[in-house]
């Protein structure tokens, strides 16, 4: 089980579809000459040639929309955008386009594309650069969403994405580039659609994903040292949501608490929130707790953008006032 | 009034005879009639109720498509704006499954699924009316870029108005395409008014596009949209050009829409001096006449050929008057391939 870099994993899954699939080619901006923002393409146009890493200008609705393009024609692009608030450049074309056309054209065409982007707040990036728009893309149907958490989910993840006949957007915690974690040998997919129960636990459900599983996590140990045994699960993908491992887990520990650390309102956590209203509610002991992050424009001083991530004290917090313990 | 001028002669660069020979020109004919009463035929259906949603005419454009894609070949791609009919008849896509789209039922193209302003044919490489404005544009860029990877011969055809021009995908995808060398024609229909907005309220820089486009490096030409062999003659060597340089090039058609933005406008913008003068261009009118005369056909052919089609549109409304509503299982499909 050797360790790999986070942004390594990713980079192992788009060497292995350039290696196997010559119907795959990767473009965004500065991909190629420079590496990528975050390196994560860093040294494949040496190893594959400008034909199949493809820099492009900076237009991210057009190179979205070619990526489109493409995959109806038959190929398989991997877009890299250096953020996911950079997507909103290219809204219209995820969104009208990529995740309509199949429909429109009753099942005419399938768009096989995967969009990737680096999401989230904590790198002090201010307002424009922050934001987590995963959270929009979960209501779009047509497209899927996933957000791993660890390099072995990212690897995983990335697999499924390439080989998956429709469109996929792989939000990647920009915070997570630089963590290391295992990844076997042997190979494997992580399907999309599928939750990871990270830990099993007996006394409350801790629900998050991204970068939000470091804060579930810590929160476990916290509630541990006293006497409370927390399940903890990593929702990985986000549209689809896995509804079926969630209503397990509620309805095992009764109790449930859901953490973004993406802005709170409006978050991935308000339709988990729902999902579970309608589902399990015969089966709590208590609220729906929801924690997020604060819903303001993301700042770039450090102290005041600490303030607004989510963190453990506050979902701690949140679980003794809801659950009066 | 927009200006407008016969493009420059150009030679003819296709071999063989084909080109000139009557049956080619009669086909002319008969592809721009088919669309004209096609567009006066859903006229008429929109107003008993038929046909819902937004309908976008493209009458008095017949030309500019007709023209354009008599000269494609089978492995040309061709995606399009919201204004499809005419493009969509003329690259050959089903009458019959045409109608039955607008009319939204399970035998449209799109099991009824996409209506008017979305019919695709991807067996005959027609990928689509797109109703975000300009939002064709990239997606056509991607599907020549494929076609570059791949080493095909096909090109890609895309069409779109002078609305699209002001959209900022519409510079991105010029520059795209350029910067690519993508194999892909672009088809500027300049009808003057995007909506209700004329060019001249909306665009400085006046009323020819053609000009900017030569700062991306891209090649062009202007080419009088009303007259369909120039439009066929500025294409065809405009595909030459794009084939043997395996480059972009762009055709400005000057063209006019007789009739609203949509069914539901009533024009307000524009006075009826205006469509009088571009309907004395008609070329639904004008054509059979230049064939006449030069005695390539005659008042009976044309009368027979009119007779001929019109039947076959009262067929396609026999067959989605006929046709069953999709099944409401439908509404669950075709959103993901599993």
């Amino acid at each position: 089980m050797p360790d790999i870099l986070f942004r390594d994993a990713i980079k192992l899954g788009l060497q292995e579809a350039l290696d196997n699939d010559p119907s795959v080619f990767i473009m965004g901006e500065d991909i190629g000459a420079y590496g990528g923002a975050y390196a994560v393409t860093d040294g494949l146009l040496d190893q594959y040639g400008p034909e199949r890493i493809k820099d492009t200008p900076i237009s991210e609705a057009t190179f979205i929309g070619a990526g489109i393009g493409a995959a109806i024609a038959g190929l398989r692009p991997v877009i890299e955008l250096m953020s996911i608030s950079f997507s909103l450049v290219g809204f219209d074309q995820i969104v009208n386009m990529a995740a309509n056309i199949r429909y429109m054209s009753g099942g005419q065409v399938n768009v096989p594309m995967v969009l990737r982007a680096p999401t989230g707040a904590g790198v002090q990036l201010a307002a424009t650069h922050s934001q987590s728009f995963e959270t929009w893309l979960c209501e779009v149907p047509g497209l899927k969403c996933v957000c791993p958490s660890t390099p072995y989910d990212a690897l995983g993840l990335i697999r499924s994405a390439i080989k998956d006949d429709n469109p996929v957007f792989v939000a990647e915690p920009a915070m997570l580039y630089s963590k290391k974690g295992e990844i076997p040998n042997e190979y494997y997919e992580v399907p999309i659609g599928k939750a990871n129960v990270i830990k099993s636990g007996s006394d409350v459900s801790l629900f998050s994903y991204g970068h939000g599983i470091k804060i579930i996590s810590e929160t476990a140990n916290y509630l541990e040292k006293n006497g409370i045994n927390a399940e903890l699960v990593d929702l990985r993908s986000l549209n689809p949501i896995d509804t079926i491992t969630i209503s397990n887990s509620v309805r095992k520990t009764n109790r449930v608490v859901l953490v973004d650390t993406a802005r709170k309102t409006g978050g991935v956590m308000s339709e988990v929130a729902s999902l579970i209203t309608e589902n399990s509610v015969d089966w709590l002991d208590g609220p729906i707790v929801t924690v997020g992050s604060d819903n303001v424009p993301w700042p770039y001083n450090h102290d005041l953008e600490k303030k607004a991530f989510v963190d453990v004290q506050s979902v701690v917090k949140a679980f003794e006032k809801g659950y009066g313990v | 009034m927009p200006r407008t001028r016969r493009s420059k002669k150009i030679k003819n660069t296709s071999s063989g005879n084909s080109f000139h020979d009557r049956d080619a020109l009669l086909g002319l004919f008969k592809q721009m009639y088919l669309i004209r009463q096609f567009e006066i035929t859903c006229g008429e259906q929109y107003s008993q109720g038929n046909i819902r949603g937004f309908l976008h005419l493209y009458i008095g454009q017949e030309a500019t498509g007709v023209g354009v894609l008599s000269q494609l070949s089978k492995d040309d791609y061709v995606i399009t704006h919201y204004r499809d009919h005419g493009h969509a008849l003329a690259r050959g896509l089903d009458v019959n499954r045409s109608m039955a789209e607008l009319f939204g039922k399970s035998t449209g193209l799109s099991k009824g699924k996409g209506g008017s302003m979305h019919l695709f044919d991807v067996s005959k490489k027609f990928m689509g009316g797109h109703a975000i404005v300009a939002g064709q544009l990239p997606v056509a860029a991607g599907l020549s870029l494929a076609q570059k990877y791949k080493n095909e011969e096909g090109i890609t055809v895309c069409f779109f108005g002078d609305g699209a021009t002001n959209q900022g995908v519409y510079h991105e995808t010029l520059n795209l395409a350029a910067v690519w060398q993508l194999p892909i024609l672009f088809v500027l229909e300049n009808n003057g008014y995007g909506m209700g907005s004329s060019i001249e309220r909306v665009r400085a820089g006046g009323t020819d596009f053609y000009p900017g486009v030569s700062t991306y490096g891209i090649d062009t030409a202007e080419v009088d949209g009303m007259d369909v062999l120039a439009v066929r003659e500025a294409t065809r060597a405009a595909i030459d050009k794009i084939r043997s340089n395996s480059s972009p090039y762009f055709i400005e058609c000057k063209t006019f829409r007789f009739v609203g933005h949509s069914y539901a406008d009533g024009q307000k913008y524009r006075d009826n001096d205006e469509i009088k003068s571009w309907r004395n261009k008609d070329p639904v009118e004008t054509f059979p006449k230049y064939l006449i005369n030069q005695n390539m056909s005659t008042d009976q052919e044309i009368s027979d050929i009119k007779s001929k089609i019109d039947k076959q549109i009262d067929q396609a409304v026999k067959f989605a008057e006929n046709s069953p509503n999709p099944p409401m299982s439908e509404l669950y499909k075709d959103i993901y391939r599993d």
